[in-house]
């Protein structure tokens, strides 16, 4: 399976740019990782049910009701960049 | 004995008794601070100016009043930066409180230093930090562990009374047993994660580092409950965690996993855990032998579960609502790339690359749902263990401190540094690490940590466990020498 683990191809899914020293290193590093984790492979999990958390929850709910929570200056306070009260982002529709 | 090197309780005892005040404490801690930490570089930033005002206005009667309490820099506090160890949050001000904090505040606290970690907790020596490593006060020349490496070094080395850290595979409880202090993680929902820096939403859980099992669980009883901020944190009753504590352990019944005493484990770790479990007997305890089978599968199953939350939990940082963008992009989506290329560190970048592709289509069911069943039979062997016992012992890790240095290049080498703490995150029971004892390694003495996990929401049968050793032994008491050279 970690035959067709592609390191630049997947990078591009995150959104996450690499140089191509670090497409090199990564590819061999994590393949030796897949590799380690493919032991995995010979557990038996027929008819085991996947656990996505320790302690499950369900349908947590709470009143539809507004409260308090940051005003835009204070939602904005960090962004890089803004403007009339809004995050600025390069443009993305020509 | 100096004021800083107190337990939290012995400084409360102090404080109520007005031998010394809450302004003082904190002139005392900062001066301690600076005569230490160019040597040890466990705070990342601190603002004794706000700590100080806090102080002169402290309620010494409160649970923790007065007792300034350092934060690992993934916890969000009013006024303070949050790096989580990465120049992708450089420049970032918090402008509202974690749980965690509101409830430390609540108890008289008072949250003071910034403590140093792996980028985003992603590691087990504090290596990864972009802002430089960690030493471990019992030997500089080696690492403190991690993630929360800076937490434990600082209360190890008296420039801190007690810390917060975060555990996702052994975070809290690695690095406490490396530098000779208690760590504890609490069960999974018992503590809100609201206001931490998500890594694994899934296994993270805030908790203390101490001097002294007392001082973690008032430090437990300040922080635990139902948070509604937090969906995940449970509805359990919140009691006096120092309440079981001194109570007798005769008739408990110790589990030992075989699979955690296997080759590979370091001789003089072996041999200080197994003293501690003959301890244990002389103490009134049954020991049992458990099988926890599919051990071996954990830091699996944890590196792809681990690091597809993180992939996800990280997408968030791009660069558009706060920490670092790009200077130059020719669009949005070269945004994107660029920020994150720059802002994010090795570690980081390699785990959201192998987290993004158990995830990716074609390879999700291979990967990540394997994964997570075979969690489920990791959880079922810990429910069958805890049938025929009341706590688990093992070593916390397999070795006491390394080297800095002898494993950053080694991915694979270093992630089975958390072989023994990693199952208790997949379970989501709790476990703590506790002082057992020292190695001799190139002539220096280095702690060995034991560690003792225990059911959901446990805690108090845990702390008592674990009180009892403490209490009959003095290992807590050592400290490392002061300097640090």
């Amino acid at each position: 399976m970690s035959a067709a683990f592609d390191v630049r191809y997947t990078a591009q899914l995150a959104r996450l740019n690499l140089s191509e020293e670090e497409i090199a290193k990564f590819q061999a590093q994590l393949s030796q990782v897949l590799a380690y984790v493919e032991k995995l492979e010979k557990v038996d999990v027929t008819g085991v049910e996947p656990t996505a958390h320790a302690n499950a929850v369900y349908n947590v709910f709470r009143e539809d009701k507004s409260r308090d929570w940051f005003t835009s200056d204070e939602a904005l306070a960090n962004a890089p960049r803004a403007a009339n009260h809004l995050f600025v982002v390069p443009k993305v529709i020509e | 004995m100096s004021l800083t090197s107190l337990s939290v309780s012995d400084l409360q005892a102090k404080l109520r008794a007005k031998e010394v005040s809450p302004s003082e404490v904190m002139r005392a801690l900062e001066s301690r601070i600076a005569a230490v930490d160019p040597q040890i570089h466990g705070y990342l930033s601190r603002d004794i100016g706000l700590a100080s005002k806090l102080a002169e206005s402290a309620d010494v009667s409160l649970p923790l009043g007065g007792v300034p309490i350092a934060i690992k820099d993934v916890i969000n506090v009013t006024g303070e930066p949050c790096t989580a160890g990465s120049k992708i949050l450089v420049g970032y001000k918090s402008n509202y409180d974690a749980t965690v904090i509101r409830k430390l505040r609540a108890a008289g606290a008072i949250p003071f230093g910034r403590t140093n970690l792996d980028e985003f907790a992603m590691g087990s020596s504090t290596e990864n930090s972009a802002f430089g490593h960690t030493r471990n006060p019992w030997d500089t020349s080696r690492v403190p562990g991690g993630s929360s490496g800076g937490s434990a070094a600082v209360v190890a080395a008296d420039e801190a009374f007690a810390a917060l850290g975060s555990d996702t595979g052994g975070s809290i409880r690695q690095p406490a047993a490396f530098c000779g202090c208690v760590g504890l993680k609490p069960t999974y929902g018992r503590v809100s994660r609201f206001g931490l820096v998500a890594f694994a939403s899934s296994l993270d859980q805030i908790g203390p580092f101490t001097k002294t099992v007392r001082d973690a669980a008032l430090l437990l009883t300040a922080i635990s409950g139902r948070d509604p901020q937090d969906s995940t944190s449970l509805d359990e009753p919140v009691p006096d965690y120092t309440a079981t504590l001194g109570r007798d352990i005769k008739g408990m019944r110790i589990g030992l996993p075989r699979e955690y005493f296997i080759e590979g484990v370091d001789p003089q770790v072996d041999a200080a855990v197994r003293a501690a479990i003959r301890h244990y007997e002389s103490l009134g305890a049954e020991i049992v032998e458990v099988s926890l089978p599919h051990t071996e599968h954990a830091v699996g199953v944890y590196y792809i579960i681990a690091t597809a939350e993180a992939s996800a939990n990280l997408a968030r940082f791009d660069g558009v609502r706060y920490g670092h963008r790009t200077a130059e992009a020719s669009s949005l989506v070269d945004q994107y790339g660029r920020t994150r290329e720059e802002g994010f560190g090795p570690e980081v970048k390699r785990r959201i690359i192998l987290g993004t592709y158990v995830l990716s289509s074609g390879y999700y069911d291979a990967y990540y749902l394997r994964a997570q069943k075979v969690r489920t039979l990791i959880r079922d062997d810990f429910t069958k263990a805890f049938e025929k016992c009341d706590a688990i012992i093992a070593p916390t890790s397999p070795e006491a401190a390394f080297k800095a240095g002898d494993r950053s290049d080694d991915p694979l080498k270093m992630y089975l540094a958390d072989i023994f703490t990693i199952a208790a995150n997949l379970a989501g029971i709790c476990g703590i690490s506790i002082p057992c004892g020292f190695a001799q390694i190139d002539g220096q003495q280095l702690p060995v940590g034991l560690q003792i996990l225990g059911k959901s929401f446990d805690e108090s049968r845990l702390l008592q466990i674990a009180h009892a050793y403490e209490q009959s032994t003095n290992w807590h008491k050592a400290r490392p020498k002061g300097n640090f050279e």
